[in-house]
């Protein structure tokens, strides 16, 4: 490791404001990226069973919608 | 070799293909990506000249440069579902803008974020900078385009227009640096003569613009299957795929 100590590394003889909250930037945005499809693919597949179930549902009650 | 680009067109096959893909892609990824920022936050010397703060580069070259490599991909697929009216290039297309926003938004933050103690300033309005700032728009009006349109195909076709038109600015973006008296410092990393970068900076550079090259393509198969089921909502395979889906 380049830094002799935790704190040197936090400090990076000042730079070290810029440095770290760039990369936490970076990491929130590379998050936000990644977990936004994965959630709107299991929220269409959820509807999309809750709307079968529904259906179903209602074909065997005989109440059925439209 | 048609038969290959059948397969692409086919919505199941491509939803099915691209989640293989991302099993084993998407842990490498993000293994390659904490290699990476650890690499080059703790286990390099400081630049001579520049200090600390140089280390911002692993994440700023690398999200620029897929940046505009996103923004070819986009334009082709954009072009090809022009052309031959691919229903699967304009999922990719739509599917890429948002990341490529993503990617150049941090591109200029962690700019601007290196240009405080580098340059003294937070903003120029210098022609590299600038034209960034015009790819951003670009990506946004893409992804505004599409939500703006209530018949999807006029969407499709209206923002394929777009980015073709604004494929303009990419060669503006490269040359930049060359054309105009400009802070912002030249490439270190040539394809032709030497590079001006040390090793023991460039390896850990390399592997984090292959990591982001690598997100990217993640991202973007992630949200192409997300579009794809969207689309697909109304048939039998969505439907047989939902029924067996465990929330």
């Amino acid at each position: 490791m380049y830094f002799d100590s935790l704190s040197a590394a936090l400090s990076m003889d000042g730079h070290g404001p810029y440095v770290w909250s760039a990369y936490a930037i970076c990491l929130v945005v590379v998050a936000l990226i990644l977990l936004a499809p994965r959630r709107r693919r299991r929220n269409i597949l959820r509807r999309l069973s809750a709307e079968q179930k529904r259906q179903q549902h209602g074909q065997i009650s005989g109440n059925e919608g439209k | 070799m048609w038969s290959f680009f059948h397969k692409l067109g086919s919505p199941p096959w491509l939803y099915r293909i691209a989640g293989t893909i991302l099993r084993w892609l998407l842990p490498v990824t993000i293994v390659a990506l904490c290699v990476g920022v650890t690499w080059g936050l703790l286990y390099t010397a400081p630049d001579f000249r520049q200090g600390n703060s140089y280390r911002i580069i692993y994440i700023h070259v690398p999200a620029a440069a897929v940046a505009l490599a996103g923004y070819y991909v986009m334009a082709i697929a954009g072009a090809v579902s022009l052309i031959w009216k691919m229903k699967m290039a304009d999922v990719a297309m739509k599917s890429c803008a948002p990341i490529g926003a993503a990617l150049t938004f941090i591109a200029l933050v962690t700019g601007s974020i290196w240009g405080k103690p580098t340059w003294g300033t937070w903003w120029v309005w210098d022609a590299r900078i600038t034209s960034m700032l015009i790819l951003l728009f670009l990506y946004l009006g893409v992804v505004a385009l599409y939500e703006a349109y209530d018949n999807k195909e006029a969407a499709g076709k209206a923002c394929a227009v777009l980015t073709l038109v604004g494929m303009v600015n990419i060669p503006i973006i490269y040359k930049s640096v060359d054309w105009w008296y400009s802070l912002h410092q030249p490439a270190s990393i040539k394809m032709t003569g030497d590079t001006t970068i040390d090793p023991s900076m460039l390896y850990p550079l390399l592997l984090m613009i292959a990591s982001f090259y690598a997100l990217f393509t993640c991202c973007l198969l992630m949200n192409m299957r997300a579009e794809i089921l969207e689309r697909e909502a109304r048939t039998g395979w969505v439907k047989k795929l939902a029924l067996g889906y465990r929330s």
